[in-house]
Formats: C-alpha cells, structure tokens, sequence
C-alpha cells in the first residue's frame, strides 16, 4: 500500500499527487514512470513521474482524470492509499547541454514535460517553453516551468490566455529565428501535436525527441501491448522508451492504435491510454 | 506397502478417465474443466501402480517426485502421509498436477503405459494436493526448521522462484520473494487460465509457503526498483526466475492493426486483470466473432480456449506444422477440439490483413508441406508455391514465443549472457556473480512450469551449499 501524502487540483481534472513510494523515489530519473493501480479489479495506469523527493520517499504525479479509472485515483483523498505503485518504469531521458533546447508541451503532456525542463535546465541548456491547451483553465504549471526557462510561452486555442492558437505558432517563428533557433527539441502533448512537431523541426535535422504514451499493461516489456514503429523497427514503449527520436516515430500508426479500445469505452470502460490524445487537439 | 491387491488383481484395474464439465457448458465460462477425480476413483487408480523397484517414474519428473510411494499411501488410504511425501519434494503439488505434460514425463516412464495405459499419476498428485487443501486439520505437521541466519532473495513469484522459497524456508534460511507484478505466481496467474489453474490454487500454494516463512513483496521489479548489486548487498544469496520477456514478433506485415495481440497481451488482460470475465475488471479486452491464434503450444492452446469462451464463434488454431509436431499437451489439444476449436494445420500466416480504419480483417496464409527434420528433430514445413489463401479473423493472436527480458539484465553487466540474452548458469544455477543463481525462463527461453520447478530445486539446494561453505 503506497500513502497518497497530498492531493491538490491544478486545473480543471488535472490534480498534482504526492505519493510515498520510498524505493522508487530513490531509483527515479527524469523521464521515467510508475504503474499505479488504485485497488483490486482496477486497471494498471501509466503515469509519469513529475518529481521525486527521496529524502522524503515520495514522488510526485500528475493525473488527468479522464475515465472512470483515473477519476478514482484523483478523487484518493491525502491518507488514503494506492494499492499499488511499481517502477521507475522505461528509459530515463538522456540529459545533455545541447546550449539553446525548446520543450513543448501540449494539455497534460506539460506535467511530462515539466521533469524534463527541470533536468535541462539543470544541465546549464537554456530553454524556450512552450506550452499550450484549449483554453486557459487548463493551462498547468507555468508558475513551474517559468523559473527554469529563459522565456515561457503559453497559447491557448480560444484565446483566453497568452497566444491564441497552437503551440506550433511559436514554435515556427523561433525556428525560422537563427539566433533564437534550438539545438533540441523535447515535445510532449497529444499525438497530432508531437507528429506536426516533428515535421517542422525535420526539415532543419534538428534533434527531436517525443515521450510516447501508449496502451500499455505491465511496463516490464511482458505484454507487448505497447508496441510502436520506430523507423523500420517494432519497439516497445514500456523498456526502449517512453522516449524517441521524433523523426523515426511513426505517429499515425500510434495515434490509431490508442484509439483500439473506444467502443469498450462508450460501454463504460475507462481509457487511460488515451488521457494524452483527449486534451488537445493542435 | 499397500498388499490388499496381487499384481495380477493390480494389472486388471483399468484407468480412470477423468470427470470434466461437458464441453458445451464449459466452453461458454471460465470454471475449470477438469473436475477432479472422487475418493474412490483416486483410491483404485492408486493401487494400479506396480510399485516398481526401479522407479521409472521418478526419473521422468523434473523434480523427482517420490512417485510410488506417494501412491503407495494413497493407496493404503492414508492421505496425510501421502501428502506428506508429495509436498517433501514438491513445493506446488496442487499445480502440477494440472499443468505438467505428464504424458512425456512421469507417465511416458510408467511401466504400465508398455502393454496399456499408464497410471495417472497427474491426477492423483492433483487428488492428493486438493485434499490436502481441503483438509488442513489432518495433515502431519511439518518440521520447523531452526533458523540458519542466513537471508535469500528470490526475484520472481513464478513456479522457479516459489518452488526454490519453498525449499530454501524449510532449510531454515530467510526466504524474500520480489515480485515485479502486483500479484503472486508468475505465469502461473498471468499466463494459465482459470479453467486450466483455478486462481483460488495459486493463492492457497502461496499461503502454505508464507505459513512456512517465505515473505513475499510485490510491485518490486529487480533491475529498476532495485538492482542485483543491491540485492546482493543485502541479502546472503540471490536467486533470480523472472520468467519470460518479450513476445517475438511474427516479422509480417500488419502486426501493429489494431486487434492484433501478443499472447502474453491477451492473456494478462483476461487471467491476470480479469478482462471479459469479472464485472469489477475496469481493464477491457476486444472480443469477435473470428479469433485467429498463430502458434501451437500451450499458449496458443490456452489463447484460443480464451477467446472461445470470451464468444468467439470461430475459435482457430494456425499452425505451420501438422498436428503431431505441436508442443502443446495432448489433453490441452483434446480439450480444446471437444470445446470447437478449428485446427489449420500446416498453414503459415505471411501477411496480417487489415481495413482502412486500421483493424485487423484477418490473414493471409500459404499452405506448407513437411520436408525433412530440422534441428529440433522436427520435420521442417516448406511452402507449397501458389498454395495463397485468406482467413477472415477480427482478432489475430500471436503466440510464437518470447524472447529474453532485458529489464534485470541490463543492470547486472557482470552477469553472462548467451547471444540471446539468456542468463548462463552451471547445472546446478550457479551464474557468473558468486552468490547469485539463476533459474526458469530467463536461463531456458520459454518453458514448461514444471523445468521452472526443477531449476528452482536444483537452485535452492546449490544455494544452500553455497551458504554453508561462505
């Protein structure tokens, strides 16, 4: 049993949840994540791991609550508990000082993000953030990321906070920029989001990487159900991932298979796998 | 030994056959097909063993398994000394006596099996260990150990790791079991069906090893949780059996289409979060009408039982040898045929076939002929040219096979490997760190339970040893 030590509302559905999990926050690097199942009969979530205090052993998540399943873990009061937390789970980003890095991050996949500007910014690179949602109430951690970035920008599609439209509006004038052009690129949000980034930063050869979140069971590479293209190769998410060289993945193919369990949805199902795809459409 | 009988009376007993739910009931739910034999079926098919004084037998049982004497006290009707003698060499009776391939082990042995049929001795080990369950109050109780002081991680809660905690806490030492799932029993509850290995079994086998001292965490995956290099810190001795990796992939077009599974996929969602069998399960499974599952060994058995019972009309075996060649046992075969499963023998799929919306629509497959053997000893299937056929299927089921789990092994650099990144041990499980043994699938490739089962034996005694002379 894994202590939920606090749990605060960030944004509309999207809570910040600190859970005692001493091993894994020992063990924790940036990019990695946790299995989190909440009780018996429930289903096994992919989160990742936003922070980790392993003095205190407690990591830090972000859940969107999107389905059934994730609206039980978020509504898990402070002192109650998750029955389950297993990881740190996948591949931990590599970190370098690439010098001037642009991380992008769509809806949730900002919570993704959020480590990986942190360890960046660590790493001495000097960062433009970009973060963007469909309206401003779900616009998340900015009062975080802009400490460790040079500049934040935050778009929303209606306007109702910084640039009205997509993330891929400044990311375009910092690219055509030379003295403001990154050397790297981390983006994390919707799968339409990462593929349209990806696109834009493939014509310059600039270094992409994107953090994928598909269906997934175990995490330790048993089921492979999370199963992505990576140039000519099958890859699995859960042990050579999350992340990826942008420009290998093939975006479609992933984009379609979280939509696999759609009808067991409408019937009542959850869809953790798809907490990404739901929040904003680029 | 039980004289009630001559040999003469011994030899006229025929073989029980063993009581199963009708296959039109049973192919519609998840309870499990063999019912189990009575008192005294159990009781008569005992005394047709021969008592043999060379004991064939136990020489075909991966952990030697006192056969004939076990069924000698069964046969004298006194089950608590049978028990007794049954799990002094057996840590999981109650499993193996469902899911071990009898037939080309213990039984393949028995002298009876010469001229007629052989004892069964499979379902009498489940007879035995079921009325132990059942009958707690009567057993003799086992010795206590006195406690060697000496502490034992044990990484993986599959049939090698419980059988070697099994044998380790009744040596005395300290018995910690990791387990990466959040459940107990490996493959035994992920992989094996309920209606083959009810789950209410597995967590009895692994309650009586906690009544023996055995500690059991989960939710700890060695090689990310922890390390090996940690664990050998703390513990005196490491047994590593986290099982099977990676499904192989077919190399064919059309195995991302959505629909298309890994057996271990399918599998897991239905055994293991009870997917389309328990209401409370959250996590869903995709079901059709026309379920197509690749392969022919107890996976792909046990993949198509399942999807026949989650509906599927047309519940299909795809296999690219003939029916001899396949691994899988000769009851989960049988079974499986009573139950209506269609076997397409001699057929290799060469392409997934999917829609435009990206589901998968069935395969495309070229007939094969059997050429000489290969180097298993198996006949070789070679296609037939413009032998092309399509099969309609909504769910396609791959289970060919794993490859090696690189999770723990990525982390122990000082740990041999072969080139398929298997660990290397000596006979006895003894790998390449001192101090730290390996066993089951992540030294064999994919297996049976019951090797898993020897290798934790043979494990926990080179452990013991080990522990002695450090």
């Amino acid at each position: 049993m894994f202590e939920v030590i606090s749990n605060e509302i960030l944004a509309e559905n999207l809570h910040k949840m600190v859970v005692s999990a001493p091993r894994v926050a020992l063990a924790r690097k940036p990019g990695q994540f946790v299995i989190v199942r909440l009780a018996q009969g429930e289903e096994r979530i992919p989160l990742t791991i936003g922070d980790a205090d392993p003095a205190a052993g407690t990591i830090t998540l972000f859940i969107q609550a999107i389905g059934a399943s994730t609206r039980r873990i978020v509504d898990t009061r402070a002192g109650g508990f998750f029955r389950d937390v297993a990881g740190p789970l996948g591949k931990e980003t590599h970190i370098a000082n690439w010098g001037r890095v642009a991380c992008i991050g769509g809806g949730v996949g900002t919570a993704v993000l959020y480590p990986l500007v942190k360890a960046l910014a660590q790493a001495g690179n000097r960062i433009t953030t970009i973060i963007g949602a469909r309206a401003s109430r779900y616009i998340i951690l900015s009062d975080h990321l802009a400490p460790l970035s040079d500049t934040l920008i935050v778009t929303t599609e209606d306007g109702s906070l910084g640039t009205r439209g997509f993330v891929t509006g400044p990311l375009d004038e910092l690219l055509a920029d030379r003295l403001r052009a990154p050397q790297a690129v981390f983006a994390v949000g919707p799968v339409p989001m990462m593929k349209a980034v990806a696109e834009m930063t493939r014509k310059q050869g600039i270094k992409t990487i994107v953090s994928l979140n598909p269906i997934m069971i175990d995490g330790t590479g048993m089921c492979g159900g999370c199963r992505v293209k990576i140039g000519s190769e099958t890859k699995f998410a859960c042990v050579d991932g999350p992340e990826f060289d942008a420009h290998l993945v093939d975006f479609d193919e992933l984009g379609d298979r979280l939509t696999s369990y759609r009808a067991e949805e409408a019937l009542g199902h959850p869809a953790s796998e798809c907490r990404l795809a739901k929040e904003v459409a680029p | 030994m039980n004289r009630t009988l001559t040999p003469k009376e011994r030899l006229a007993l025929q073989r029980v056959a063993m009581p199963e739910l009708p296959a039109e009931e049973r192919s519609r739910n998840f309870e499990e097909v063999n019912l189990g034999l009575s008192g005294d079926q159990a009781l008569t098919e005992a005394r047709r063993c021969l008592q043999c004084r060379n004991r064939p037998c136990v020489a075909g049982c991966p952990v030697g398994v006192s056969i004939p004497e076990f069924l000698d006290a069964l046969a004298c009707d006194d089950l608590p000394r049978s028990v007794q003698i049954l799990r002094g060499d057996n840590a999981l009776p109650a499993v193996c006596g469902r899911v071990c391939p009898q037939e080309t082990q213990c039984e393949a042995l028995c002298v009876r099996g010469i001229k007629g049929q052989a004892v069964a001795i499979g379902y009498l080990e489940r007879y035995v260990a079921d009325w132990a369950m059942h009958h707690p109050d009567r057993l003799l109780r086992e010795r206590t150990p006195a406690a060697t002081g000496r502490s034992v991680a044990v990484v993986g809660c599959g049939p090698a790791g419980l059988t070697a905690a099994g044998e380790l806490a009744r040596l005395g030492h300290a018995v910690t079991v990791l387990e990466a799932l959040h459940d107990t029993g490996g493959v035994l509850r992920y992989g094996i069906p309920e209606f083959r290995l009810p789950k209410e079994i597995i967590d009895r086998e692994v309650a009586h090893l906690s009544r023996l001292g055995v500690a059991i965490e989960c939710n700890v995956i060695i090689g990310k949780t922890l390390t090996v290099q940690e664990l050998r810190r703390e513990f005196d001795a490491v047994f590593i059996a986290n099982g099977a990796g990676l499904p192989t992939m077919l190399g064919i077009a059309g195995e991302n289409l959505k629909g298309v599974y890994a057996a271990n996929e399918f599998l897991t969602r239905v055994n293991l979060m009870e997917a389309g069998r328990s209401k409370e399960s959250s996590t869903p499974i995709i079901r059709r009408r026309e379920v197509a599952v690749i392969g022919g060994g107890n996976t792909a058995m046990d993949c198509v039982r399942v999807a026949r019972r989650l509906g599927a009309e047309r519940a299909m075996i795809v296999y690219r040898r003939s029916e001899a060649e396949m691994p899988a046992r000769v009851e989960e075969v049988k079974h499986a045929k009573e139950e209506g499963v269609q076997f397409i023998m001699l057929t290799a799929p060469t392409a997934i076939l999917g829609s435009a919306d990206g589901w998968v629509t069935g395969l495309r497959c070229q007939k094969m002929e059997l050429g000489p053997p290969d180097d298993s000893g198996r006949r070789r299937p070679e296609p037939i040219e413009g032998s092309d056929f399509e099969l309609s299927a909504g769910v396609v089921v791959n289970a060919v096979g794993t490859g090696a789990n690189p999770l723990l092994t990525a982390t122990a650099p000082e740990l041999d490997l072969n080139k398929w990144g298997y660990i290397v041990t000596s006979p006895e499980g003894e790998t390449s760190i001192p101090g730290v043994f390996a066993g089951g699938d992540i030294v064999r490739g994919g297996a049976t339970v019951i090797l898993a089962m020897g290798d934790g034996k043979r494990a926990a005694a080179a452990i013991d040893r080990y522990l002695k002379s450090n």
